[in-house]
């Protein structure tokens, strides 16, 4: 049978982001996947070297508009470990508290989103309506509905106040109706089941081999969570499970987010009511000059950060991976093989971040790299000059 | 001046008005049930006449003269559709012998101007789409045929919409009967088919292959298609009122009863398109030739046997 290219990308109503799938069809059967991103490049890791340590918690918060809580958790921890201090124990409640109310608006927005690119717009609307209350919560707790700017290195940047805590905990404790009947749409609809049970699967071994990470590892079977394996904010000291199902499918994936909501409102809770008394910073004055790490579970999954500090103010060296990257190259064992339209439901099951993964070389055909990143720099700052003198004209 | 009447007046401009607010109620009632306000009464109308004063793009590698004409074609069956469809139910006497016939073909049509116009403009997504409208017609088409039969069958064999009209005026509607209720069942699910809602939209499949067939056109050319699609969301219940629920009675309380049914019908077709996601290519056709055949079948032989 004749190959088909089906271009999924740049610019395509599946994605709110652009990238760009080349997937090669034989009628409906997907044979093989490329994958491009490099679209909505940054430069965000040169950015923060040339800012100072406080500036950067804002600049890596920007990175992703989901995750906006993760990147600035696993920074400041990346510092934490070259000063070798930990925050004072408020501030690793109040940050715990902020990264499961991240967990819960980030997995509703992928239910929804799940639901928007099977057809199911109602269930598309219904996450995103529940999803408003999570950011209400956190409009209260932090004064902001995505970017929270809570974090600073050594502690948090805002306290909760006492007579917040009940309202909070009215506005989550109000979800859970809701999200099991969420749930139970999601269990109950034979059409569901059909469109997602044994689709795009991850088997086990390939989920290790591929190093996936976060929930796409979690529903192949791979018992993998940062907060159990390397825990870090107060997730030691309060009760949960991690939540592992076995098939890998999309359905899968589904469940492992479902549930991991219901702990996520588990732990909020527990954290509420647990919450001590004490100082929220630690007031650092100076970084010394080492190297770090902070790796925490983002709501897609390990997200890591690595800082080298020269003792001046400013990162010598600051290095990001996102999830994302790590779950990207597990559609050539999800997609290939599979049918057009399970590839898209396919593709969306990794809950895909595609602006924390952007990465970009540029090389000749030989595979060497033409351009530095000064080089890039040179080039980005003439193109803007060219562009300013233009609009003057 | 009948001719006038019924395909101008009837056929177009009613059944246009009354596609635009069933589109329009579609739309409020989704949105109701979505936790959204939805659109104002208009809106339907706004968005065809916005389309018509945008730019109508042909692309290059497309063929031309099938590409612009598809969408007409569609349209002109849909009018022609209602005209007879109109006329049956106004003076059910009048009728020619076979107009059943006509309607079904007719009915094909615009499903298969989408096929056309999808294979014309040239874009891999635009021909994906229109071979699962393809596949998708040979899915209901059966069934469709199954179903309308039995109401054949219960007005002694007759192929003449009017004498199924009338044949029901005597002995009742024909959806009253097991195999009748039956049938109309099985003939609304394939009328989710034939418009082409969630779960049977794969040809459009927004966020499989953005929009398929629809991808190239534009401007007056989609505002077209749009307007067919609303006629047939007027055209196909109304079908079925009068094959299954004895006609649309134009005056006093009856009326008000045809404009329930009518209601009812669409508001059904919502309520499934919004509480389900959309089926897969090849679970569309297992679903029709599986278990609806087999519930047709089973219809036809009920109303062989007179129940």
């Amino acid at each position: 049978m004749a190959k088909t290219i089906i271009p999924i990308g740049p610019y395509h109503p599946l994605q709110e982001e652009p990238e760009f799938f080349i997937l090669t069809v034989e009628g409906e059967t997907v044979v093989d996947i490329d994958l491009r991103i490099g679209y909505n490049h940054r430069g965000i890791e040169k950015l923060c070297e040339q800012q100072t340590y406080d500036q950067v918690t804002f600049v890596v918060e920007r990175v992703c508009g989901i995750c906006s809580t993760s990147h600035p958790f696993a920074y400041t921890q990346a510092v934490e470990d070259i000063l070798s201090i930990e925050a004072p124990p408020r501030a690793q409640y109040i940050r715990t508290i902020i990264a499961e109310g991240e967990r819960l608006h980030s997995h509703l927005l992928w239910l929804g989103l799940a639901g928007h690119f099977l057809g199911y717009n109602t269930i598309f609307m219904w996450a995103w309506k529940l999803r408003e209350e999570i950011l209400d919560v956190m409009e209260i707790l932090s004064g902001n509905r995505n970017n929270y700017a809570m974090f600073k290195v050594g502690g948090v940047l805002r306290d909760i106040k006492k007579e917040d805590i009940p309202t909070v905990q009215k506005k989550v404790d109000s979800i859970v109706p809701t999200l099991k009947k969420l749930r139970s749409a999601v269990m109950d609809d034979p059409v569901l089941h059909a469109r997602t049970k044994g689709i795009g699967v991850l088997s086990r071994e390939a989920a290790i081999d591929y190093c996936a990470v976060g929930p796409t590892a979690r529903a192949s079977g791979v018992a993998r969570d940062i907060r159990k394996n390397s825990p870090y904010g107060v997730y030691d000291q309060v009760d949960w499970n991690m939540v592992v199902t076995e098939n890998g499918d999309v359905f899968d994936k589904v469940l492992v987010r479902l549930g991991e909501m219901f702990e996520s409102v588990k732990i909020i809770t527990a954290c509420l009511s647990q919450l001590p008394e004490g100082e929220i910073d630690c007031h650092i004055t100076e970084v010394p000059p080492g190297e770090g790490i902070g790796h925490i579970e983002a709501p897609r999954g390990e997200c890591f950060h690595y800082v080298r500090s020269d003792g001046t103010n400013r990162p010598e060296r600051h290095k990001i991976r996102a999830p994302t990257f790590m779950n990207l190259p597990t559609f050539k064992k999800t997609v290939i093989g599979g049918k057009i339209p399970d590839t898209v439901i396919t593709l969306a099951a990794i809950d895909p971040c595609y602006c924390c993964t952007e990465r970009m070389t540029v090389q000749d055909l030989k595979g060497q790299k033409l351009y530095t990143g000064e080089d890039l720099i040179r080039l980005s700052q003439e193109k803007t000059d060219q562009i300013i003198a233009e609009m003057r004209r | 001046m009948t001719y006038l009447l019924y395909v101008f007046l009837l056929g177009f401009l009613l059944t246009a008005v009354i596609g635009f607010l069933a589109s329009w109620f579609d739309r409020k009632l989704t949105a109701r049930l979505q936790y959204r306000i939805g659109p104002p009464l208009l809106q339907p109308l706004y968005d065809f006449l916005k389309l018509l004063e945008k730019e109508t793009l042909i692309p290059k590698a497309s063929s031309q003269f099938t590409f612009v004409s598809a969408p007409l074609v569609g349209l002109i069956s849909a009018i022609t559709v209602s005209a007879i469809l109109w006329a049956s139910n106004m003076d059910p006497q009048k009728t020619f012998i076979g107009d059943l016939i006509v309607v079904i073909y007719l009915f094909l049509v615009p499903s298969i101007s989408i096929v056309l116009g999808g294979f014309a403009s040239g874009n891999p997504l635009a021909s994906l789409g229109a071979s699962r409208e393809l596949k998708l017609l040979l899915s209901y088409e059966l069934p469709f045929i199954l179903a309308i039969l039995v109401a054949v069958i219960k007005s002694d064999f007759s192929l003449r919409l009017g004498e199924i009209l009338l044949a029901q005026a005597k002995n009742g509607m024909v959806a009253v009967s097991w195999s009748g209720g039956l049938a109309m069942l099985i003939a609304v699910i394939c009328m989710q088919g034939k418009l082409a809602l969630v779960p049977f939209d794969t040809p459009e499949a927004e966020t499989e292959i953005a929009h398929g067939v629809m991808i190239e056109y534009s401007g007056a050319l989609l505002a077209a298609y749009h307007l067919m699609k609303n006629m047939m969301l007027f055209a196909l219940p109304f079908f079925i009122i009068i094959v299954y629920l004895g006609g649309l009675k134009v005056k006093g309380l009856p009326l008000l009863y045809g404009m329930l049914e009518y209601v009812g019908l669409v508001a059904f077709l919502t309520l499934i398109r919004n509480t389900n996601p959309r089926f897969r290519t090849e679970q569309v056709l297992k679903f029709f030739w599986g278990p609806v055949t087999m519930l047709a079948a089973v219809a036809v032989g009920l109303a062989l046997g007179d129940y």
